[in-house]
């Protein structure tokens, strides 16, 4: 017990959680806008705006995060000089965030889909039968009702985020996985402890996403 | 969904829609156009487009000492793990279907641990703390870390998905199968698994994309595969830029034939069992029943 209070001393943990909360909640806001973004172009009229939502999400969604995260940090950062702040370890947090979003835009834009087609055909025609064009259908019409169908696939979304906001580590970010290696190399005796507690930390975090997001799409569901 | 969906969202145009869907579409090729503009000019102010840091990929050399063998070891990780979390998947997944409460509330209990905890976090400590009781010889830790953390993860999913696929199947299927006379451990192996099976089959393969792609977190753990071996080539040839973005490609372009397939299958499989085909997102569910909040495809 005296081993496991001092951990906490000697160890910024929940420092370490909040880095994740932070880099979760401003990629989930980016990838979020960037998803919708690229769902509306994949099911507008025109072709081209089609065809870029079509290729992003089909180039992400497949490549490994982790090559995206270290893309950032030596391809963006070293090779291609791109700084986002003067500040050597905002810059990499920044990095890391623009990473996880332009990943996660493209499960956002997938879950948006799913959730249009969870919008019955008679919307759509009752749009256009009042004379509104596409872009007034979609904002005013479809991606309201979508997004209220998308509220469970979102969720999975934002879970999986969470989740994956650990692999930072690998674009020199100070978060839990770097101090979990840490902790594991100076304390291997306790080696199980120190696993659970980072375990039971993502369980707190991650199941209340869950019940929230399962509750939400009930509770927002358009009663058909 | 595509075609069917776009012609009811918009009305067949007109020719002033036409003409407006028209000038969105230039307009929509040039701002393309200009961040691919943007983007090369970048690349070719810090030279990164100079033949010298592409040439490597045309030589014999490269892909013999670096892509090959690493996209063997990332192919190698990834198998061991599918085959692995399939069989863990199935153990668990009838586990939860089981009538003894305290066997189905084990497996609840794993199952939804593991689909909580970041598998880079499981990654990390199975390296380290195997890496200590050195059970394994040292060399192989790494490999075994990956596998072992891909496999707790994947298989965790897979069970939800034997379990989801079950509960999705009509109930008629098992009422049937009681009907004739079989038990229920029997309806469940000779009836409900079968065609679970076969409706999860695209939803599998889309986590076997999963799996191929969290390998690539073996890199952070010092497993040498694909994404390891690219950054290698980058330090060695000095060209990091393309061997990452060579790296991606050729994750890409497997991962891209691997969901082409699980589409192509979903269509085909759909008339080979009493449940939908549906293709589950790669992004895992947490909480049981999540499922059935999936929306049903359109016809």
């Amino acid at each position: 017990m005296d081993r496991f209070l001092s951990l906490f001393q000697d160890y910024d943990i929940l420092g370490a959680f909040w880095a994740n909360i932070q880099l979760t909640f401003w990629a989930a806001l980016g990838s979020f806008v960037l998803g919708t973004i690229l769902a509306l172009m994949r099911i507008s009229p025109v072709p081209s705006f089609q065809w870029v939502g079509a290729s992003y999400v089909n180039i992400f969604r497949n490549t490994p995060l982790t090559i995206i995260i270290v893309f950032g940090v030596l391809g963006l950062y070293s090779q291609l000089q791109v700084q986002l702040n003067e500040n050597f370890n905002l810059n990499f947090f920044m990095l890391a965030i623009v990473g996880l979003t332009v990943y996660h835009a493209a499960f956002v834009c997938e879950a948006i889909r799913s959730g249009v087609n969870t919008v019955p055909l008679g919307q759509a025609e009752a749009a256009r039968a009042i004379g509104l064009s596409f872009f007034p259908a979609a904002w005013l019409i479809i991606l309201p009702q979508a997004l209220r169908g998308a509220v469970a696939p979102l969720g999975n979304v934002l879970i999986a985020l969470t989740k994956n906001s650990t692999v930072a580590t690998a674009g020199s970010v100070a978060e839990t996985s770097g101090l979990m290696r840490t902790m594991l190399e100076f304390n291997g005796d306790i080696a199980l402890l120190i696993f659970l507690i980072f375990a039971v930390g993502f369980v707190i975090i991650v199941i209340p996403i869950g019940l929230a997001t399962t509750w939400l799409s009930k509770k927002l569901a358009v009663a058909r | 969904m595509s075609a069917h969906r776009q012609t009811v969202l918009f009305d067949a145009p007109g020719p002033r829609a036409r003409r407006r869907i028209l000038i969105a579409n230039v307009v929509g090729i040039l701002l393309v156009a200009a961040i691919l503009a943007v983007v090369l000019i970048r690349f070719a102010e810090q030279g990164q487009l100079d033949a010298g840091k592409w040439s490597p990929f045309l030589q014999a050399d490269t892909w013999l000492n670096f892509m090959l063998p690493g996209l063997m070891a990332t192919l190698r990780a990834a198998a061991v793990a599918i085959v692995t979390s399939v069989v863990f998947g199935f153990l668990f997944g009838v586990g939860r279907l089981s009538h003894l409460a305290p066997l189905r509330w084990f497996c609840s209990i794993v199952v939804e641990f593991f689909r909580a905890v970041p598998v880079l976090l499981m990654m990390i400590f199975l390296w380290i703390g195997l890496a200590n009781v050195r059970i394994f010889p040292p060399q192989d830790v790494p490999f075994i870390a990956v596998v072992t953390a891909l496999t707790l993860y994947n298989g965790a999913v897979i069970a939800e998905l034997v379990r989801s696929g079950v509960h999705s199947l009509p109930k008629g299927q098992r009422e049937a199968a009681l009907a004739i006379g079989m038990t229920r451990q029997q309806s469940l192996r000779n009836v409900e698994i079968p065609q679970a099976l076969v409706a999860m089959l695209p939803a599998l393969l889309s986590q076997f994309v999963v799996i191929l792609k969290d390998s690539a977190l073996g890199a952070i753990i010092t497993y040498v595969e694909l994404l390891n071996e690219g950054r290698r080539l980058g330090s060695a040839e000095g060209n990091m830029v393309p061997a990452l973005l060579v790296t991606a490609l050729i994750f890409i372009v497997i991962n891209f034939a691997l969901t082409a397939l699980a589409h192509r299958l979903s269509r085909y499989l759909s008339s080979r069992t009493a449940s939908r085909t549906a293709q589950v997102s790669p992004t895992p569910n947490l909480l049981p029943g999540e499922d059935t909040a999936e929306p049903a495809k359109r016809p």
